[in-house]
């Protein structure tokens, strides 16, 4: 298959530690198509930033990639060494964090940062860079003028916008935006979701959109994975898995999301019991049973897979 | 009963004592700290003599050399003895438990000072905050043991002469103590600052409880770990600075002799063949201030979740 | 004033002094800089009604939520509870503590919100005691036991420290905290913001359960409509300090009149719009 850029198999993290190994990811699998915007979903601690991390080869330690495959294309980037890992990040694939602050330097002008970042990674010489970055500044929407400008000087928004003109500056395949608009107020991140958008559609890259919040899944993506406790629960065409949701995770987690639409102060909102348990206490089988509904007896004992690439749920089997 | 087992079960199982174990350097750090420790407060059963009873003293024994018996008694001393025919190891025994005595209650000293007035500054803020800080400021400009000596000048000149022997250790004390509260003062402040911004301090204060109470019970508790750690380097600080101020002649008198008194007497015998009397206690000395200073260490790295 | 205004905000400012110290000044003659944070704003709640502020960041509304619950004098205006000024000098002592018993307040962060040293039953039982609601060691067990079930947590729960609990629970640690003093009146400052969505909903229906049970006003602060739709009666929107609009729920989201508002709720994600039809097989 040509159309897939991205594709993971089977891939596990574990974190040694001295009262057994931690699991924060555990056997996912999915393939990222090129220019997809593919959205990953799920609590805090289910494992969503971490698969982030793992495709860009910044787990920290002692975290390690037990097993598993990482394919981007037909270059297996999960054993490389740090030479040549450095090389993808930021050519092939880059990041945007939820903090601009983190991924921009401080002490250099945002024009800097951008012909620098283009210099490493295209051949082009400085005139062209230079021109290249007035370019970028100005599709993310940003005055041209401003070029000599420092990070300080900007909002938090307009931080941001920044940021998506620095990872789409070396021309990626891949990019893996974690909570971009986490930081940000509501108004302004439908503006920066829908730079995000547009800017990738027109350049065909493909993006992993890290988020907790199923309405900027719902809003930004074509597909989407829910993870939950280190594991994939469930994955599929967003429009379909939001109107039809399988996993009982999903279910829950779609109709405990109040709307802007209806509901009043009468509305009881739909809530799923308990809450997410912590990786060194995790449950036997499946790790959502204990706050499952139709949890069946075997839930307790297996794992289910994911079946049909589509959803790891016995009622489905 | 079951709460204590369950206690020390906990202990065994926390990363604080995996930590310990892990280290070999802490845990040699640790028995030297603890053996010294328990010399000094058994000194009166452990030492083999007396050194302040002058009765027992026989000049014939003066410079008997370490494990060689006396020309003239015939009497063996395991570390030989001082030109007074004293036992060093005695000496060394009793020194130690001065030297101690002074270094703990001269960090309790520090610690109670520097705590209660970093909590104030970093609580109160404004002017408070300026003059305290500000008092602390100027105190680093000046060496502590400058300071330490300037203090125990005053009080020499404000005490009555037959006072002065007799007070002399408790001028010790509270002139080591107040020449190291700053440390305290500046990390309690600090992390009082960070703390008074929480939201658990804005329930306190809805519910009307006055800045004091507040600041004891609320804040207090959550800025002891890096005073615990402050105030095992302190204690490794303030040994040296008792025995340097000794050592100058302006600390524990001959009569109730330190380890740094021990160690002048020592150096007048260092060019004359009588190496022993200055080696063994500048030997405990060492060892005591060095042990204590590799716990501090492990300490601060142990309770910093920042460098895990 | 009508008997129902149970909590009158009375044309509040707050006014932060940005100067640089007084030196400064004179040397480089700048004048004194101040910040509106909060512009002249004045609504009203209704006795067991929820009023909710919405805004973004910079709007002024966590200033607000700290000057209704008496952390914050106003530099000018006014806070009544139940016709008691929150700020009056002239009152006794005595007086201000029956006020304070009155209001409690729910905060954000569910980590920063409870001290790490205190095990749960301490926390619990610190208003009781500050107070004197409770005449002995066993009724303050009692009434500690109590509020546990009460916000759905267990009686085992009041040995344990904050760490050993979810960000969930916590909240509901918060919760039955602010509960203590049996206020009537809770400003809940983004309660949920900083929680799952799963968990959102628990915290949410546990707060309405309360408000039925105990006739609870609330003042809730937020910056999430969606959140708001459910939980209000009534909606203020904020903007740079000033109240630019005022109505119930149900009009307001519905029938916006600012330009503001309306492009708020626009921007508000929504599940129910789903890129429908996309471009990938």
């Amino acid at each position: 298959m040509t159309d897939i850029l991205l594709s993971v198999r089977n891939l596990r993290v574990v974190f040694p530690h001295r009262h057994g190994d931690l699991v924060p990811i555990d056997d996912i699998s999915f393939d990222v198509k090129k220019g997809e915007i593919i959205g990953f979903v799920g609590e805090s601690g289910a494992g969503k930033s971490m698969t982030g991390a793992a495709i860009m080869g910044l787990i920290d330690d002692p975290g390690m990639i037990e097993s598993g495959e990482i394919w981007l294309g037909d270059v297996r980037i999960d054993q490389l060494d740090a030479k040549r890992l450095i090389k993808i990040r930021g050519k092939r694939i880059s990041m945007i964090f939820q903090d601009p602050l983190t991924s921009l330097n401080p002490l250099k002008t945002i024009g800097d940062q951008l012909v620098e970042t283009i210099l490493t990674h295209l051949p082009v010489n400085a005139d062209q860079a230079k021109r290249k970055a007035l370019i970028g500044l100005e599709e993310v929407g940003i005055d041209p003028g401003r070029f000599n400008a420092y990070p300080h000087e900007f909002s938090g928004g307009m931080r941001q916008r920044v940021v998506i003109a620095l990872a789409l500056a070396a021309e990626p395949e891949l990019i893996i935006a974690d909570e971009p608009t986490t930081a940000l107020d509501v108004s302004v991140q439908a503006q920066v979701l829908e730079l995000l958008k547009k800017l990738c559609r027109e350049r065909n890259a493909s993006v992993m959109l890290i988020t907790h919040d199923m309405g900027v899944i719902a809003e930004t993506t074509d597909r989407v994975a829910v993870l939950y406790a280190g594991r994939l629960v469930e994955i599929g065409n967003t429009a379909s898995l939001l109107s039809s949701p399988r996993h009982p995770y999903t279910r829950g987690l779609i109709a405990s999301t109040p709307s802007v639409e209806h509901g009043d102060i009468s509305t009881h909102l739909y809530q799923i019991d308990g809450s997410m348990p912590r990786l060194d206490a995790l449950p036997t089988g499946c790790s959502f049973h204990p706050r499952c509904q139709d949890a069946l007896p075997r839930c307790r004992l297996r794992q289910p897979e994911v079946i049909n690439k589509s959803v790891a749920c016995f009622l489905y089997e | 009963m079951s709460k204590d087992k369950s206690l020390i079960n906990r202990f065994y199982k926390s990363d604080f004592f995996y930590d310990f174990k892990k280290s070999p350097v802490t845990i040699v750090s640790f028995v030297v700290v603890l053996v010294l420790i328990l010399l000094a407060v058994f000194a009166d059963l452990i030492a083999p003599t007396d050194p302040f009873d002058a009765k027992s003293l026989n000049l014939l024994n003066g410079f008997t050399a370490p494990m060689e018996p006396n020309a003239f008694t015939g009497e063996t001393f395991t570390l030989g003895t001082d030109d007074q025919g004293r036992d060093l190891l005695s000496a060394i025994i009793f020194g130690l438990r001065v030297s101690l005595f002074v270094g703990l209650t001269a960090v309790i000293l520090a610690m109670v000072l520097g705590v209660s007035l970093g909590l104030l500054a970093g609580y109160r803020g404004g002017w408070v905050d300026s003059v305290i800080m500000r008092a602390a400021d100027i105190q680093v400009t000046f060496p502590s043991i400058l300071i330490a000596m300037l203090i125990f000048g005053i009080a020499r000149g404000l005490l009555p002469p037959d006072l002065r022997d007799e007070l002399a250790i408790t001028v010790l004390i509270i002139a080591i103590g107040l020449s190291e509260w700053v440390p305290f003062a500046r990390t309690v402040r600090g992390t009082t600052m960070v703390e008074k911004e929480k939201e658990y301090v804005k329930a306190a204060r809805l519910i009307g409880l006055s800045g004091r109470q507040i600041m004891v019970r609320h804040i207090l508790p959550n800025v002891l770990s890096p005073v615990l750690v402050i105030a095992t380097i302190t204690l490794a600080l303030a040994i040296i600075a008792e025995a340097t101020l000794s050592f100058l002649g302006v600390g524990a008198p001959p009569t109730e002799p330190s380890l740094g008194t021990l160690i002048r007497i020592g150096q007048d015998f260092l060019f004359s063949g009588e190496w022993w009397i200055l080696l063994f206690p500048a030997a405990t000395l060492l060892a005591l201030a060095l042990s204590v200073n590799l716990l501090g260490d492990w300490l601060r790295d142990t309770l910093n979740p920042r460098l895990k | 004033m009508s008997k129902r205004e149970f909590i009158s905000i009375d044309r509040l400012s707050q006014r932060f002094d940005l100067s640089d110290p007084w030196i400064a000044r004179v040397i480089s003659r700048r004048p004194k800089q101040f910040l509106d944070a909060v512009d002249n704003v004045s609504f009203n709640i209704e006795k067991g009604k929820t009023y909710a502020l919405v805004g973004e960041s910079g709007s002024g509304k966590s200033t607000i939520a700290l000057t209704a619950v008496g952390l914050l004098r106003p530099t000018g205006g006014s806070v009544l509870i139940d016709g008691h000024n929150l700020y009056d000098r002239t009152q006794s002592q005595l007086e201000h503590r029956r006020i304070r018993r009155r209001l409690q307040m729910v905060f954000q962060s569910p980590y920063a919100s409870l001290n790490p040293r205190w095990r749960v039953g301490n926390i619990l039982a610190e208003p009781l005691r500050v107070f004197s609601l409770a005449d002995s060691q066993s009724a303050e067990r009692r009434r500690v036991h109590e509020l546990l079930e009460q916000v759905g947590l267990s009686i085992s729960d009041a040995h344990r420290f904050p760490h050993e609990f979810s960000g969930g629970q916590r909240q509901r640690i918060s919760i039955a905290r602010a509960l203590a003093s049996r206020p009537e009146f809770i400003v809940c400052d983004e309660p949920t913001s900083a929680l799952d969505v799963s968990v959102q909903a628990q915290v949410l229906n546990l707060l309405k359960r309360l408000q039925n049970d105990l006739g609870l006003t609330y003042l809730f602060i937020t910056h999430d409509l969606a959140v708001v739709r459910v939980m209000a009666h009534r909606i203020g929107v904020l903007k740079s300090g000033r109240l630019i609009e005022e109505e119930s729920t149900e009009s307001l989201i519905e029938s916006p009149q600012s330009e503001y508002t309306k492009m708020l709720i626009r921007s508000a994600p929504r599940i129910g719009r789903a890129t429908t039809g996309t471009s990938f097989p």
